[in-house]
């Protein structure tokens, strides 16, 4: 029994099963020896010609670029790069149709010829044996060498095989009809196709090298038999003509009898397969250098007037090819890309020469017919006769048809190397390869999907894991947040004993200012986080507090008003000016009710332990001022107490801020300027924040400190905003008490008449709880006043007087339209006594004028607004002491204060009352009407 | 007498068998319910919900507990079809009257337009956008699945679910292109 490689050497051939014999049509174009096409006007370079990835680009627009340089440099995955076929200008790099069915744009440079074809320096190998597989094989590698039979594999992944191989077989059968471009190469190039075989010789060292080349190709076999005469390896083999014994898989059993395992390839069982075209590339890239830019194309076909073999550079369009050997075209005309049998017809002529670009067959439709109808299948058999696969065509058929995927792959679909045997012989003229075609195409597509949605699930689970792990860690942390706080409390410690020690260096008193840190650190330790945060923690406590106490006030809070209240809020307010313009604030518009009174009552005291607190308490009068501005102002109660808690706890920081404050005139006339200003409760907040700004700079201005006098302006205020008549009394009790205090505070004696005075009036108060009010609103007004006037000790005579009438006031109401006619003439005098303090006269009178209002309770707010404007007004041009526009204001309030009064008179007096209060009315109205544009300046 | 040996018998086979099938019942025992596996396995995991479960695998389940199996779209007729197969039931046209061959989409972010807010990134199933807070995010085409769940939550609207583009690789030859008559 003789082996396997002794049958081979004998010449022993054996036979595929199937085959065709179709009419082979060769001699049109291998008569005359390849020709060289003129250089086309441009050439379009798809990135890709091949199995595998694109080349990177190395070229932009507008490069010039030699023949044979490289555009594209290879990367991983196969990939090859291009070269430019000759030399000329990149024009652009876009998509171009590509030389497929389908004919989908693919990325191409687009060259433009400059006509010199000038070849970049070229580097040329003599003696091979001197390089090593690795050198070979990169050689092959930048050359750009894919498979040029058909499926374009690049040539260097096949010579570096990692398998042995035992047979190299070179393919040069070329059995599809009409192609010669083998035949002819052979003819022409034998010696280097030969010398392209010695060089994958040394690389591969095959034990035997098998040249198939078939029968029908005599010439072929004589030119190469005698260039391969010296290599005693290279058995050159004629074999019988049949189509398609040029096929990898035919051709290795044809010569070695070793078939392909299914989904195989032919390294598998040791055998590599090459075409002469790719044979000739590499002789042409080892011994010359030169890239793979051009290849030979067959053009025939009946409407080719020279029908040939022709040179043509990669790129180069069909139609140029087709014009250049003679293109007359027919109706319907086709043009396929490769052979009759396996080729496709191109889309378009404009589509470039690739390098797997064997044939162009431009045919009329006598020779290659266009296909009639499909008929129904007869179930003959002869396409699986025909099949050189041994598949079923025709079972597969049904299953393609039906889409029938898993049966197509049961039935080995994927070995039909879709040869077109079956449907060359099929009498129904079914196109059985367009039906497998199809078929594979949708079977890779499922499993591609079908590897996508297993990664997407993937991705899908990895997500959800990752999704739950995050919350899972979330409330890890929540949990382990407690018992890690001690660590937390030990690295506060730490930064608080840095504070300490820097503190420590920076104060002379470093040893005391030491020992409270450290005391602090202890503290810390004992579980206190933030020692330091106790003020601001007692802040909050009391801003808590007080949001309460403004709940229950606004829940509780009856939302009736009374005009009693009203007279006796504006009246308040009144006051407040010439508090403010005394420098000590006192507004109190009389809370509609007890609850809110009380609140305001608690603010004021929450101002006054501020004031104390504060080191130098220069700045009470800022504070206090805010904080009853924002409650008396506020015609809404409710969003008094809000506004004067938060007046408040700014007032306190300002207060702390402020290291000198003396000024108070400053400040608080400015703050019951804002707050006086607002006319809309609801704008109280906005201005008691500008109160409040404008407040903690006057106290960082002042220098000096006078304060005396604010306390008891603020025992009095809070007095005043008690409207409840029963607490009148209390309240007035309060405030004289605080009054004697002021009184023995300041330095002088002269305020004895005052409290004498206020000590009176309180208990004239009590007579009438309902005026109560008003008269303790007064009596504080006045003793602001006197508070102030003691320091110069010149406005006595003012004081008594003042004093007397506001007694006179309450005591009768019969007589308190006199009384208060009295009272004015004294303020007159006393007024014109003053002689620095002009703003005194004017002050009351602002507020008098503004009870004038109060008659209608409804217009008291707007009132109210545009007194204040007035009063600021008078207040600047008061510097100038100009007194004449004081008095006659003064009369005006008078009366409005008598109609006050009247409100609580006997009918008899009423009447006249009535009148008054018309008349004063009237009065205001027209003020308010000549006001009305002033009042938002 | 005779009784007594067949009833010893028996029950010495009852025994024995008992023991084999006790123990096979431990040794051999199923996780979990495999036609669930199946049904997702067919499932094109693009987990966009459209069938009203919160994923493929919660359909999965409830098929197999006995809902519907036409109510996938982006698994066209071919998904429903192998489902009716595999469960034993009639294949129905989808519901919602979706088109049986869906055409396959990915999600394209207009990047110029993207303001960065994340919300894109939170909606994904796959995990398939990336970009970062006030930066611009972007769609990892390979790994959509074209859900289009990332378009709805989108504040500026700038994503549009673009329809994959057709390469050599995806081409498929028009039998139509070809005078072909169906011959069944």
């Amino acid at each position: 029994m003789e082996t396997l490689l002794e049958q081979i050497e004998s010449g022993k051939l054996w036979q595929f099963p199937g085959g065709i014999h179709p009419p082979e049509q060769k001699a049109q174009s291998n008569q005359h020896p390849i020709s060289r096409l003129p250089l086309p006007e441009k050439l379009i370079l798809p990135l890709k010609q091949h199995i595998g990835a694109n080349g990177s680009l190395l070229v932009n627009v507008g490069d010039h670029v030699l023949k044979g340089q490289a555009l594209t440099a290879p990367g991983t995955n196969w990939s090859l790069p291009v070269h430019a076929p000759t030399s000329g200008v990149v024009e652009a790099i876009t998509p171009m149709p590509s030389a497929h069915p389908s004919a989908i744009p693919e990325l191409s440079i687009i060259l433009r010829p400059d006509g010199a074809d000038k070849w970049i320096e070229l580097t040329p190998i003599r003696d091979i044996s001197s390089l090593d597989n690795a050198q070979l094989i990169e050689i092959i590698h930048q050359a750009g060498i894919a498979g040029m039979g058909g499926a374009g594999f690049p040539t260097y992944v096949k010579a570096d095989s990692p398998k042995p191989i035992e047979f190299l077989v070179i393919n040069g059968v070329e059995c599809e009809p009409y192609i010669t471009a083998d035949d002819r190469l052979m003819r022409d190039h034998a010696q280097q196709i030969v010398s392209g075989i010695e060089v994958l010789q040394q690389i591969l060292k095959p034990q035997k090298i098998l040249f198939g080349i078939e029968d029908n190709k005599p010439e072929a076999i004589a030119a190469v038999s005698a260039a391969a005469k010296h290599n005693q390896d290279i058995l050159v083999r004629s074999i019988p003509t049949k189509y398609p014994s040029g096929g990898e898989k035919q051709l290795v059993k044809l010569l070695t009898s070793k078939e392909v395992p299914s989904t195989g390839i032919p390294a598998d069982i040791g055998v590599l397969v090459q075409n002469v075209g790719t044979l000739f590339a590499i002789w042409q890239a080892v011994f010359e250098g030169k890239p793979l830019i051009e290849r030979v194309v067959t053009v025939t076909g009946n409407t080719i007037s020279q029908p040939n073999n022709v040179w043509a550079l990669l790129g180069t369009e069909i139609k140029h090819l087709l014009d250049s050997q003679g293109f007359s075209p027919v109706d319907a005309q086709r043009v396929v890309m490769g052979g009759p049998m396996m080729g496709f017809t191109l889309p378009s002529v404009r589509i470039p020469v690739v390098k797997t670009t064997n044939c162009i067959l431009a045919p009329d439709n006598k020779e290659l017919a266009i296909p009639g109808e499909e008929k129904a299948c007869i179930r003959c058999s002869a396409c699986a006769d025909a099949c050189p696969q041994s598949l079923l065509p025709q079972q597969l058929q049904w299953f393609a048809k039906g889409k029938e995927y898993e049966k197509l792959e049961e039935y080995n679909l994927f070995d039909c190397i879709e040869c077109g045997a079956c449907s060359y012989v099929c009498p129904s003229e079914i196109p059985l390869v367009q039906y497998y075609r199809v078929a594979k195409a949708d079977i890779r597509e499922q499993k591609l999907e079908q590897v996508k949605a297993e990664r997407a699930k993937e991705r899908f689970e990895a997500r959800k894991a990752r999704l739950e792990r995050e919350q899972e860690e979330r409330q890890n942390k929540h949990k382990r947040r407690s018992p890690s706080s001690p660590a937390k409390a030990a690295e506060q410690e730490k930064v608080q004993e840095a504070l300490a020690r820097v503190k420590d260096k920076q104060s002379d008193k470093s040893a005391v200012q030491a020992a409270i840190a450290r005391a602090k650190a202890k503290r810390g330790e004992n579980g206190e986080l933030e020692p330091d945060n106790s003020a601001i923690m007692q802040e909050r406590e009391k801003r808590k507090a007080q949001a309460r106490k403004y709940k229950e006030a606004k829940t509780e809070q009856v939302s009736s008003v009374d005009q009693k209240d009203a007279v006796a809020a504006a009246i308040a307010r009144a006051k407040a000016k010439k508090a403010a313009a005394q420098e000590q604030v006192s507004s109190d518009q009389a809370p509609e009710d007890k609850k809110t009174a009380v609140a305001a009552a608690i603010a004021r005291a929450k101002a006054k332990k501020a004031a104390k607190q504060a080191e130098e308490a220069n700045d009470n009068t800022a504070e206090p001022s805010e904080a009853v501005q924002s409650t008396g102002d506020v015609a809404d109660p409710r969003k008094a107490a809000v506004a004067a808690a938060i007046a408040r706890a700014k007032a306190k920081k300002a207060a702390k801020q402020a290291e000198e404050a003396n000024d108070n005139t400053v400040e608080p006339s400015e703050a019951v300027q804002s707050t006086d200003d607002v006319a809309d409760p609801r704008k109280a907040a906005v201005a008691a924040a500008i109160a409040r700004a404008k407040a903690k700079k006057a106290a960082k201005q002042a220098e000096e400190a006078n304060d005396n006098t604010v306390e008891p302006s603020e025992a009095v205020q809070s007095t005043d905003d008690v409207a409840d008549p029963r607490k009148a009394a209390v309240a007035a009790a309060i405030a004289r008490a605080k009054a004697k205090k002021a009184a023995k505070q300041a330095e002088e004696a002269n305020d004895k008449t005052l409290e004498s005075s206020e000590a009176v009036q309180s208990t004239d108060d009590v007579a009438d709880p309902r005026k109560a009010a008003v008269a303790a609103a007064i009596a504080r007004a006045k003793a602001k006043k006197a508070a102030k006037q003691v320091e110069d000790t010149n406005d006595n005579t003012l004081e008594p007087s003042e004093a007397v009438q506001s007694t006179d006031d309450v005591a009768d109401p019969r007589k308190a339209a006199v009384a208060a006619a009295i009272a004015r003439a004294k303020a007159k005098k006393a007024a014109k006594q003053a002689e620095d303090t002009n703003d005194n006269t004017l002050e009351p009178s602002e507020a008098v004028q503004s009870t004038d209002d109060v008659a209608d309770p409804r217009k008291a707010a707007v009132a109210a607004a545009i007194a204040r404007a007035k009063a600021k007004k008078a207040a600047k041009q008061a510097e100038e002491a100009n007194d004449s526009t004081v008095e006659p204001l003064e009369e005006q309030q008078s009366t409005d204060t008598e109609q006050a009064q009247l409100d609580t008179q006997t009918p008899e007096a009423r009447k006249k009352a009535a009148v008054k209060a018309a008349i004063a009315k009237a009065k205001a109205k027209k003020q308010a009407k000549e006001q009305e544009g002033n009042e938002p300046s | 007498m005779t009784l007594m040996y067949a009833l010893l018998a028996l029950g010495a086979l009852a025994l024995v068998f008992g023991i084999v099938l006790g123990y096979a019942a431990v040794k051999y025992r199923v996780e979990s319910n495999p036609i669930v596996e199946q049904i997702d396995a067919i499932l094109p995991q693009t987990q966009c919900g459209q069938c009203g479960y919160p994923g493929c695998r919660p359909y999965a389940e409830a098929i197999a507990n006995g809902d519907e199996v036409n109510k996938c779209p982006p698994g066209g007729e071919a998904t429903v079809k192998k489902l009716a197969d595999l469960m034993g039931v009639e294949a129905k046209p989808l519901a919602g009257g979706e088109e049986a061959e869906p055409v396959k989409k990915v999600a394209y972010i207009r990047e110029d337009e993207c303001i960065g807010c994340t919300k894109c990134i939170q909606a994904c199933p796959v995990d398939a956008i990336v970009g970062a807070t006030r930066q611009m995010h972007t769609v990892l085409i390979d790994e959509c699945t074209g859900c289009d769940l990332c378009v709805e939550p989108c504040p500026v609207d700038c994503i549009d679910m673009v329809p994959v583009a057709q390469t050599k690789q995806t081409w498929k030859w028009q039998l139509d292109a070809i005078p072909v008559t169906q011959i069944d």
